[in-house]
């Protein structure tokens, strides 16, 4: 419990250094964003007003005090563009990326350890050597070139599913799946490769040898003992992905055109939006932080070797 | 077994990459590309801006319609070429920065603990509670975008996991009997962690910095989509974002030629990384 506590305390100074940097990169990146909203040839008295209004015409360290007291208060306020509230835009956006990103997430997992055992237990046979060769290729080819042929493929000329675009509420599961495939067939390389290690890693641990020499098959050997095992470390892989799920994907929204949160981020870079760039960011830090600790803490519970200290 | 015992680490693993001949292949098509990128460099490479063609010609006999013509007439060949010398740019560019950083920040944190590895770890623990793209295309648009922009911006977030590795393996260094002994013969700071420890954890860095290349490659291409890249025509990541839209008019080469130039590559560099990772230190995960 203490150990708890003095790890959230310790996530002060991440989420201070995060909100420095945040603050001072986002306030000299990005568009203008009073220069945006009235164009170019506006009045000085308008662009006064509206820096104003927006609080603009403070000091650099006044405008960040007040960040902090919004990070402390979790209200962002509202994004200069849109005139919504952060909140609300941020809990939109987040449903589109969570249901664009959860549901690869989870087949993934199953797929990934149901494959990666395959291969682990047939190692060094020809499925080994075929799986490890096609995990290197797939991962040698641009996540964009992935898009485009599936959607040139799938969407465009087997009329699968919709080219691009979103709807809210059910309907918009449909523009969801294509997306989420594409995601799903990209991490099968990488996390198999990944996986396929920490599985033969444990098959080599002498538990393994003594499980064998009491006479457990090697059925047993895989699935009681070293599946049990290899969780460890890959729960570590698993949950720090997490917070990132909230975020969906940068490309994989931009692309198809759906409104979640990494949509979201990308066209408030555009447009100059701090608030939501600012906001956003921090909801995701705070995220990663937690789960972060999270994932210690889970360590900790299916390791009785990891104390917590 | 004293013909092993002579022979260095360094000796043993280029006897290990050698005996593989499609090890040795793909080092063969990373020296190619750079050979390209060189040629580009003095200026050898041709001019990819010329017109060579009419417009959306396909594949033809001929050096420089081998691989059709684009929108302008322009060989799709010699803006692979030109596209190779910025990707090896990039590639080395950002290794060049982020490499030595997180080499250096590793062992400052894991040598001397206390402080200054408080702040290093704060410093990166604030670095990947951001989000990596977003972070990119932040720094690069206060550069003022391209190819100089992003490689600072993948360069300046990119030696975080080198860090930690090398601050591991100083931290498991620096109580051992070699380095104490050469401390009580009088031995600076600089020179145990340069002279001594740094050789013994240098082999991570080679390992790193193969997959950093591949990975500020393939970074470019997804920048480049979203805005920030390399403003005009010579780089991978704009003739694949330009291909979506001809695809559908029946226009296959562009992106069929260009996504070939870049998985023989990244393919090369990812057999390259796993088999230096094999020869140097077979018990590194990615």
């Amino acid at each position: 419990m203490s150990y708890i506590v003095r790890r959230l305390l310790y996530m002060i100074p991440t989420i201070l250094g995060v909100a420095l940097l945040v603050f001072f990169l986002f306030s000299v990146a990005g568009e203008d964003p009073v220069r945006i909203a009235l164009g170019s040839h506006a009045s000085p008295e308008a662009i006064a007003a509206l820096e104003a209004k927006w609080g603009l015409d403070r000091p650099l360290h006044m405008q960040f005090l007040g960040f902090l007291g919004q990070i402390v208060t979790f209200d962002y306020g509202e994004s200069f563009i849109s005139g919504e509230p952060l909140s609300d835009m941020f809990a939109e956006g987040a449903v589109v990326s969570l249901s664009l990103t959860l549901p690869p997430f989870v087949i993934g997992q199953v797929l990934f350890v149901s494959l990666s055992i395959l291969i682990a237990y047939y190692r060094d046979s020809w499925l080994d050597r075929f799986a490890t060769a096609g995990t290197v290729m797939t991962m040698s080819v641009s996540y964009l070139v992935y898009i485009i042929a599936f959607q040139y493929i799938l969407a465009y000329q087997l009329e699968l599913f919709p080219i691009r675009g979103y709807a809210s509420g059910l309907e918009g599961l449909q523009y969801l799946v294509l997306p989420s495939l594409i995601i799903l067939v990209v991490s099968i390389g990488p996390n198999v490769r990944i996986y396929r290690t920490v599985f033969l890693d444990e098959m080599n641990a002498d538990y393994v040898r003594t499980a064998r020499a009491k006479g457990v098959g090697e059925a047993g050997v895989l699935f009681k003992h070293v599946l049990k095992n290899a969780m460890i470390p890959i729960l570590t892989y698993t949950v720090v992905a997490i917070p990132f799920l909230i975020l969906g994907s940068f490309l994989m929204e931009r692309y198809f055109s759906l409104p979640g949160v990494g949509d979201l981020l990308i066209s408030a870079i555009n447009n100059g939006d701090f608030p939501v760039l600012k906001g956003l960011t921090m909801y995701i830090a705070i995220a990663y932080s937690v789960f972060n600790l999270l994932t210690d803490i889970a360590y900790a519970y299916v390791d009785p070797r990891v104390q917590l200290n | 077994m004293s013909e092993y015992q002579s022979e260095s680490l360094g000796q043993r693993a280029l006897r290990q990459l050698l005996k593989k001949k499609f090890v040795v292949f793909c080092f063969a098509i990373i020296a190619l590309y750079l050979f390209i990128a060189f040629l580009g460099v003095i200026g050898l490479l041709p001019d990819y801006q010329e017109r060579v063609a009419a417009p959306y010609q396909p594949p033809s006999l001929g050096f420089a319609t081998l691989l059709g013509t684009d929108i302008f007439g322009r060989s799709v060949l010699y803006k692979i070429l030109a596209g190779t010398q910025t990707a090896m740019t990039i590639g080395f560019l950002v290794t060049a920065i982020s490499v030595p950083v997180g080499v250096a920040l590793g062992a400052l944190s894991g040598f001397y603990g206390g402080k200054v590895d408080a702040f290093i770890v704060w410093l990166y623990t604030v670095i990947v509670s951001v989000p990596y793209i977003l972070m990119v295309i932040a720094i690069s648009y206060v550069l003022g975008k391209g190819l100089v922009a992003i490689c600072i911006a993948m360069g300046a977030l990119g030696w975080v996991g080198l860090c930690r590795l090398t601050r591991g393996e100083f931290l498991k260094h620096r109580d051992r009997e070699y380095v104490m002994a050469s401390r009580l013969l009088g031995a600076s700071d600089m020179r145990i962690i340069f002279i001594h420890i740094l050789p013994n954890v240098i082999h991570l860095a080679i390992i790193t910095a193969s997959l950093r290349i591949l990975g500020a490659i393939k970074s470019e291409v997804i920048l480049t989509y979203l805005g920030v890249g390399i403003q005009d025509g010579s780089s991978w990541g704009t003739m694949i974002s330009d291909a979506s839209g001809e695809l559908v008019q029946g226009i296959w080469w562009p992106l069929t030629g260009v996504a070939a130039a870049m998985f023989v590559i990244i393919y090369a560099l990812n057999v390259a990384g796993d088999a230096l990772r094999d020869a140097l230190d077979p018990k590194l995960l990615d």
